[in-house]
């Protein structure tokens, strides 16, 4: 299990209290379908995401960085236990949609970038440490059912 | 993405009957990225230029601000920094020496045509004096995009991201030159 210091939790609370899911998922996943294009295999019936601008412009995209961020946030309510609240969304992208796991460490990075630059320098070094600390607890945790 | 997950924590956690030790492996930074070469075109290389010339006022700042992330978010990079008296974020060791790396950067921007080349003399000091693990260039790149998002929130567009991310990537490689 994850252990959090209260400071952490807090810093962590505290960044989700600035971002706005419906502004920062699709923006976090325009990003990532942009900087790692190979993500873009995932979504082969979302349309035109043949440039930047349709990646921009989509609207399956934009809906589902709504999903992916809400998604994200689910650990907030359940810092203590994340591992067994992930495990059926872990089965779920192993078993059913057959994500490779790397590429939810290429869109927790995203995320952090688009943090970044909506909170600037609020995001405090010791901020980012329990926010990537966080991301990164609930990409292991979504990693963990693939075998 | 922190590169040891949970700093040790789950091996403490005795009444947890998974095998955690593979926990760390799905946060890991550096995954394939130091051995896969991806060359910047030359819109990306002018986007590079470009980015890099608007930053300039601001360059000291972003370069300090990394450092201290990087200390802050991966605290076994303070490994590299016994030798400081205070090592923590936003110390003054931490912030000048992260100007200093800052200016290697500018450097390697005006040598973006043959980073390998310009960069030997750099490449054997970190091979044979400094001797950084090569892993660790890319978590102080992660921290340098990080820094340019807060501070340029409405320049680092995806575009210039994904430029200065393979920049950063090449620039990682041509250091790690002469490692072995």
């Amino acid at each position: 299990m994850v252990e959090w210091t209260a400071a952490e939790r807090r810093h962590v609370e505290a960044v989700w209290s600035k971002i706005d899911i419906d502004v920062c998922g699709p923006l976090a996943l325009q990003r990532c379908l942009i900087v790692y294009p190979w993500t873009q295999r995932y979504f082969g019936s979302f349309g035109d995401l043949s440039t930047d601008a349709a990646i921009m412009g989509n609207p399956k995209v934009a809906k589902h960085g709504v999903v992916a961020l809400t998604g994200l946030r689910t650990a907030l309510d359940h810092m203590d236990e994340i591992k067994s609240t992930y495990a059926a969304l872990s089965v779920l992208h192993s078993e059913k949609l057959h994500v490779d796991p790397d590429n939810f460490r290429l869109l927790c990075e995203c995320l952090t970038i688009v943090v970044a630059g909506k909170m600037g320098k609020k995001l405090s070094p010791e901020m980012q440490a329990a926010w990537q600390k966080y991301l990164c607890a609930v990409v292991s945790a979504l990693g963990r059912q693939y075998h | 993405m922190n590169d040891d997950c949970n700093d040790g924590d789950d091996d403490a956690d005795d009444d947890d009957d998974d095998d955690d030790d593979d926990d760390d492996d799905n946060c890991s930074l550096e995954s394939n990225y130091l051995n896969v070469n991806m060359s910047l075109s030359s819109k990306q290389k002018a986007t590079v230029k470009d980015f890099f010339s608007k930053m300039s006022t601001r360059s000291d700042d972003i370069g300090a601000e990394a450092l201290s992330r990087l200390v802050a978010v991966y605290p076994q990079t303070k490994s590299y920094f016994s030798h400081w008296k205070d090592a923590s974020p936003g110390s003054a060791p931490v912030r000048k020496h992260g100007i200093t790396i800052m200016g290697g950067v500018y450097d390697a921007v005006g040598k973006i045509d043959d980073l390998k080349g310009g960069l030997l003399s750099l490449s054997e000091l970190h091979a044979f004096m400094l001797r950084v693990d090569p892993v660790n260039f890319k978590l102080l790149a992660h921290c340098m995009l990080v820094c340019m998002s807060m501070i340029f929130p409405e320049e680092f567009t995806p575009q210039v991201h994904v430029a200065v991310d393979k920049f950063l990537a090449q620039l990682a490689l041509a250091l790690a030159e002469k490692y072995r």
